[in-house]
């Protein structure tokens, strides 16, 4: 168990602009941190800079205590998933599981003792005899796993460990994942360009884009509120409502649109609907806002699937409470209070 | 159309094999049962009696020797040499394509040119090399080593330059497997620990086994057939100390006109090689990784 952080950390890549962009995170003892951000974001070197697979321009890592920048990987006490799980090929799934052992020069008495424990935990026991191309993708992510799992590191890192998985495991593997986490209570560093995995798994997540931190908290705070107009249209599908009048942002998330007449401590809009989306659980209708102030203004909005839908063409009253109502810059994007 | 199509796309290659490999093949194959010699116009089959003539004399012996010393030392040191190469050529660092660009160069370079530098270089009278250990007090220049007249040193000779002429070739193969190894997997085992020997004698190396094979198998084959290293440095000599099955045959069938000898001399391995060659196919396709 550790506290992993970085100060100030950069990264250039030759001579163009910074892929990392002074990234100041600090994770929590044994906190499940969730890295996200959109590809070229910066979020896997960041991990890669923690893991010591990438020297950093500037900047510090710190694990456990330690400045960790002069290290090689495996001085740092890590453990790293990748995303395409990097078994070795020609070992069995026992001797993948029991590199990192041997590696670490663990007593060869106890492997064992503790590559049966990792494999137990991960269900492949039966597995253990085979070779890795012999092996479904959600049976190779539990080997990846154990792998990782078998030295006890102080921090887990992990690169998009779920996304080569179809979208039926891929749910199953978040909960069994997250579970996990939370019995080993060991520090997880976890990067996903997936909201979702995101959301469901992050203690706290931590927003990247252009190489640098737009936001970081729990779910929650980041969805209900963004700090900025990227993390607002970032997360969320579809993205929150933006809309532009005298150099303010108004945003508010698709799901707080109500029909009816605007009350007390509410907005009305007149919404004509343009087209509607039917998906199941919910509908989305996309339209145009009709008030003399929002002419114009396309909006989204989205309600249970057994509401009514509105026909196509049609105007209505629609609502949105103020305390749901967001404020950006607009000349910034940056949050901002009610005007 | 369609059904002439691809036979005839491949004939051009069908051709090619047969009329330079093929025919050459049955060629020998008749001349070494036969008596056939250079100026008489009737030949006689003499079933496998050129074989067992040869065996008789000393020369085929040692050279049937020479061409396993030759082509084991030189392969082994060609196989190390490589994997050093590759593993050292695959890191990034600056003046990696000029290093790699030298790497490559006693290979593109003609043959002739290279040995008949390694000729100069290793001359009696004017070697750059003994000049070189004699300024370094290694070597007594009044009487230095005679690398192309002494037999141990002779053989020694040829088999360095060969292993020059044939080490980028090996590299070549060696680099191009270990570049098709996924970064991730050397990655993962940095971060679980492996050090640098563990890494590559368990992780990369037994990775591209196969394709070490492939380069070996190629470079004793290459090697057990070519006599260009010791035709052109000491024509065999002295006295046979360098002599190679295919030099030997060369001299016997064309420079001395027993062709049938010679074609004998120069089949002798070709049953052990293609045994060797699909053996060493063999636990290449299986040991072969996804």
């Amino acid at each position: 168990m550790a506290i992993v952080a970085t100060r100030a950390l950069t990264k250039r890549f030759g001579a163009g602009e910074n892929a990392v962009d002074g990234v100041d995170i600090e994770s929590r003892d044994g906190e499940f941190l969730v890295l996200l951000g959109p590809s070229g974001s910066g979020k896997t070197t960041v991990l890669r800079m923690i893991a010591g697979l990438e020297d950093p321009t500037s900047g510090e890592v710190w694990i456990g205590g330690r400045m960790v920048n002069a290290m090689t990987p495996r001085e740092r006490g890590i453990a790293m998933v990748f995303q395409s799980y990097a078994l070795y090929p020609h070992l069995t799934v026992y001797d993948n599981i029991a590199f990192p052992l041997k590696a670490q020069g663990v007593p060869r008495s106890e492997h064992e003792a503790k590559i049966g424990w990792a494999a137990e935990k991960f269900g492949i026991v039966r597995l253990l005899e085979r070779k890795p191309r012999e092996l479904s993708g959600g049976e190779r992510q539990r080997v990846a796993l154990a792998r990782a799992l078998v030295r006890e590191p102080q921090v887990f890192l992990l690169d998009e460990p779920l996304s080569n998985l179809d979208a039926k495991l891929r749910a199953s593997a978040r909960e069994e994942l997250q579970k996990f986490q939370k019995e080993l209570g060991t520090t997880a560093v976890y990067v996903t360009h997936d909201q979702v995995e995101a959301m469901a798994l992050g203690d706290r997540v931590v927003i990247m884009d252009h190489g640098r931190v737009r936001q970081v908290g729990t779910p929650a705070e980041v969805y209900d509120d963004p700090a900025d107009t990227f993390v607002a249209t970032f997360l969320g599908s579809p993205p929150m409502n933006l809309l532009e009048r005298d150099g303010i942002l108004l945003g508010f998330r698709p799901e707080h649109v109500r029909a009816g007449s605007a009350a007390e401590g509410a907005v009305g809009f007149r919404f004509r609907c343009e087209l509607t989306e039917y998906l199941g659980s919910e509908q989305l209708a996309y339209g145009t806002l009709q008030d003399a102030a929002w002419a114009g203004r396309e909006v989204v909005w989205r309600f249970p699937s057994w509401d009514p839908a509105p026909a196509e063409g049609s105007v209505q009253d629609v609502y949105v409470e103020r305390a749901r109502l967001r404020y950006f810059d607009s000349s910034t994007g940056l949050r901002r209070p009610a005007p | 159309m369609r059904r002439w199509l691809g036979p005839a796309l491949v004939a051009p290659a069908f051709a090619y094999i047969a009329l330079l490999v093929g025919l050459p093949v049955v060629l020998s194959l008749y001349l070494s049962v036969s008596d056939a010699r250079v100026g008489s116009d009737t030949t006689r089959f003499v079933g496998l009696a050129n074989f067992a003539g040869a065996l008789q004399t000393p020369s085929f012996r040692g050279a049937l020797i020479h061409s396993f010393l030759f082509t084991v030392i030189s392969q082994a040191l060609v196989i190390a040499g490589a994997t050093l190469l590759a593993l050292s050529l695959k890191e990034a660092f600056r003046g990696r394509g000029l290093v790699r660009l030298l790497v490559l160069l006693p290979w593109v370079a003609p043959i002739s040119l290279g040995a008949l530098g390694w000729k100069w270089l290793l001359d009696s009278l004017y070697s750059v090399v003994n000049w070189m250990l004699a300024a370094a007090g290694l070597v007594d220049p009044m009487n230095p080593p005679m690398w192309l007249g002494e037999p141990r040193l002779a053989m020694l000779s040829v088999i360095l330059v060969h292993t020059w002429r044939t080490l980028p070739f090996a590299t070549v193969i060696l680099l191009a497997g270990l570049t098709s190894i996924p970064r991730d997997i050397p990655e993962a085992a940095a971060v679980d620990g492996g050090g640098f020997w563990r890494t590559h004698f368990t992780i990369t190396l037994p990775m591209i086994r196969p394709i070490v094979l492939v380069a070996l198998l190629f470079g004793v084959v290459f090697t057990f057939t070519d006599m260009t290293a010791v035709y052109i440095l000491t024509r065999g000599g002295p006295a046979d100390a360098t002599q190679v099955l295919p030099s030997l045959a060369f001299f016997t069938g064309i420079l001395g006109g027993d062709l049938s000898g010679g074609a004998a001399i120069s089949l002798f391995l070709f049953p052990m090689l293609l045994l060797g060659a699909i053996v060493l196919l063999r636990i290449a396709r299986r040991s072969e990784v996804t």
